[in-house]
């Protein structure tokens, strides 16, 4: 325990890769959670979850393959990637209830395999698809939760009511949990999970097959919690749209792997520093979208432009290898057009999950290449080592 | 403060008790930390659960009502045939009228069964029923990967769920045949002496041991398949093959080995036997029948071999003692015991290499 605690101290001292892309300037498109987060992180950089090396071997397939992740206490951490990922897998070591084939994963100085039941008392967890005794009714479901977290039952009892006036379910508080439906299951997952007063709070999937209503009451919630209670929340989604609206920092995991890590801006200004500005611009001369040639030209004369192209709706996707939005509102106001729409891609979710998938299997590809080549290569040289020993004997 | 003082003036042996005391009280402690204190608690709460919801089930109430009727039946047919039985058993070499209450549970009406054969054979129906759906049930309804993030271990999860099984078995056994002995005494008027009473009450204890033996071995299946379906067929078809099929397959096994035909048969008729009896005594039931038979017939002495040259060769009709007969039984009640044991183990290591998701 206390070693775990070290360890702990020692991270939270280390300077972090997120806090030199902190200290970076603020680029043009400033966020609401950019500023936020900026504030937050100044008091508080206390490092919650913690994981050094993490690896799960299924057979000989690596599910979790040495996964090292910081989660700073309060913040929403999103662990993004597609299915199969191991994404559950970890959230799974995270509470003790797989053991890691190596490496160690720590909660609030706890190491979770060997302390799972004090991590268990503090940490909540709402599973994918998370499922509640149908013959019980949803308060009596809470106050189970509630009695096995060490509340009497007159606690639990009025926690269950809170918590369900919190989630909105007071309706159908006394209706048995096997008669709700799939939102109102996540919702009272959510009850469920604050019967204990938890730090950290981590979940599996919380808005998968939620219509965008229910996903978006969700939404909300997990945010208050997060604000107004200080919890710490891991939420493992492949859902991007609404890992982007809520998580402080992602991170995204592909084959076991973390492949990129940071604040979603953060994210794509990477992908920018690789080369890659993308802007679609909508702009008007007397309600005609059509650019007249001179200012084509303009354009086309900023520096560093690699590609310019029209959509049928008179949209115009600009292409850079640096950032050019200033030059570009510039000239077209120059040349006396009215912006109706700048967009810049790229610091969208979507791109970047796609960008790094991308990378990711091109890298992969790549291995795979120079694996063959070195195969080849071999091949040639005992080929090679044949003709030079006939070559020998020839001499 | 105090203590220390105290201490100084100790000498010698009262100073190495101290230790001893300090030291004990030091590994209590530690068996009181604060993880097992919490997941005590949890037990507490879970078996509670667990408890409630099988005594609310529809399941268990309908076949509590089917055995009470059972007992009923039998009771009635037991009591109605009570008197030929005794007149024959004191007409014969043997005198059970000092022991007749017992009778009660052992002897059948004209068509219906003794109650300890109703015992025998639907004991394990309720057992099965109480645990084939334990674990299978609770990842179907995704609430086993909440409730293994609930503060307890995971193996609580399972013993919480075996001990709230067994105390409905015990509630079960004891509230029906206390009910059936109540009515007995009512009816025939007869007088229950102590070690009847004790009789009575192992007897009902043995019949709890062997109906949770097919609890933990129905909770093993509910372990094992992923179906409460399936594990229920599993337990059907080993109840079938134990209680029905074992007594067949015994003796052609031992006719196989030991063929008491042709030349051999003056040498193998005893190995035949015991190699019988031995494969008989794998079916809990069979062990289960040679329980009932000693502790509710004080006359028969021995389980093997013996009790039949016993009958057929006229040995002195005198009684065993309560302590002899438990005697008798003790190898049979250690068996119980380590076949609920095993099952239960299996279930164990199987639960808990298990990876928990939905």
């Amino acid at each position: 325990m206390e070693t775990a605690e070290n360890k702990n101290a020692d991270l939270t001292a280390e300077p972090l890769t997120e806090g030199t892309a902190e200290t970076a300037e603020a680029s043009d498109t400033v966020e609401e959670t950019n500023e936020k987060e900026s504030a937050k992180t100044d008091n508080s950089r206390k490092a919650v979850i913690l994981t050094s090396n993490l690896c799960k071997n299924y057979d000989d397939v690596k599910a979790v393959d040495n996964l090292n992740l910081v989660i700073y206490s309060g913040e929403i951490f999103g662990l993004l990637g597609p299915n199969g990922a191991g994404k559950t897998t970890t959230t799974l070591m995270l509470l003790g209830l797989t053991e890691p084939t190596s490496g160690h994963a720590y909660i609030d100085g706890l190491d979770c395999q060997r302390q799972s039941l004090l991590i268990k008392e503090e940490v909540g967890y709402l599973p994918d698809n998370v499922g509640f005794y149908p013959s019980l009714s949803g308060r009596q479901n809470l106050v189970f939760s509630g009695e096995m977290n060490g509340l009497t039952e007159k606690e639990a009892q009025k926690r269950a009511d809170e918590n369900l006036k919190k989630v909105g379910l007071e309706f159908a508080a006394d209706r048995n949990a096997g008669t709700y439906s799939r939102g109102m299951r996540q919702r009272l997952g959510i009850a469920d999970v604050l019967m204990k007063t938890p730090k950290v709070i981590i979940m599996d999937e919380p808005t998968g097959g939620l219509d965008p209503q229910g996903t978006n009451e969700l939404i909300e919630m997990i945010r208050d919690l997060s604000v107004k209670e200080g919890i710490t929340i891991l939420i493992s989604s492949h859902d991007l749209y609404q890992i982007q609206k809520i998580c402080d920092r992602v991170g995204i995991f592909v084959k076991g792997q973390m492949i990129a890590c940071g604040r979603i801006n953060d994210l794509g200004r990477q992908l920018m520093n690789e080369g890659l500005y993308m802007y679609d611009v909508l702009a008007e001369k007397n309600n005609d979208s059509q650019w007249d040639r001179d200012l084509e030209d303009a354009v086309r004369a900023i520096p560093d432009i690699t590609l310019m192209g029209k959509t049928a709706n008179g949209t115009v996707h600009v292409e850079a290898k640096r950032d050019i939005q200033k030059e570009l509102v510039r000239i077209l106001v120059d040349k006396d057009y009215t912006i109706r729409s700048l967009h810049q891609q790229g610091g969208d979710l979507d791109e970047i999950y796609r960008k790094y998938f991308e990378k990711a299997e091109r890298e992969e590809a790549e291995k795979a290449a120079k694996e063959e080549e070195k195969k080849q290569a071999k091949k040639a040289k005992k080929g090679g080592r044949f003709n030079g020993t006939g070559k020998g004997r020839r001499k | 403060m105090a203590q220390a003082k105290a201490e100084e003036n100790e000498t010698g042996l009262t100073k190495d008790f101290k230790k001893l005391g300090r030291n004990l009280r030091e590994s209590a402690r530690e068996r009181n930390s604060e993880a097992a204190r919490i997941n005590r608690r949890g037990l507490g709460v879970l078996y509670r659960k667990e408890l409630a919801d099988h005594l609310e089930s529809t399941r268990f109430q309908i076949l509590f009502v089917l055995f009470a009727v059972v007992t009923a039946f039998a009771l009635n047919g037991a009591i109605s045939s009570l008197a030929s039985t005794a007149q024959q058993t004191s007409d014969g070499k043997t005198a059970v009228s000092e022991f007749l209450f017992l009778r009660i549970f052992t002897t059948s009406g004209n068509n219906v069964f003794s109650f300890s054969t109703f015992v025998g054979f639907l004991g394990p129906i309720i057992g099965i029923m109480l645990g084939f759906d334990a674990v299978n049930e609770e990842l179907a309804q995704g609430t086993l990967n909440r409730l293994a993030a609930q503060p307890i271990y995971r193996d609580t999860i399972l013993i919480a769920k075996f001990l709230a099984g067994a105390t409905v078995i015990a509630l079960t056994v004891f509230s029906l045949g206390g009910w059936m002995v109540g009515i007995a005494l009512i009816r025939t008027g007869l007088v229950l002496s102590g070690e009847q009473v004790a009789r009575i009450v192992v007897w009902f204890l043995m019949a709890t041991l062997y109906m949770c033996l097919w609890l933990a071995m129905a909770e093993f299946f509910s372990v094992v398949c992923r179906h409460a379906a399936t594990s229920a067929l599993w337990c059907i078809a080993l109840w079938l093959v134990l209680l029905l099929f074992m007594s067949i397959i015994a003796s052609a096994i031992a006719g196989w080995i030991f063929p008491t035909t042709g030349y051999y048969a003056q040498i193998n008729t005893f190995r035949n036997y015991a190699l019988q009896l031995g494969i008989n005594r794998i079916s809990p039931y069979y062990i289960f029948s040679e329980i009932t038979t000693i502790l509710l017939n004080p006359n028969v002495s021995t389980t093997n071999i013996v009790s039949l040259l016993q009958s057929s060769e006229g040995a002195i009709a005198s009684y065993l003692t309560f302590g002899q007969s438990m005697l008798q039984i003790w190898p049979h009640i250690v068996c119980l015991l380590a076949e609920t044991a095993a099952f239960f183990a299996a279930a164990y290591i199987c639960f808990m290499n298990r990876e928990i998701r939905a």
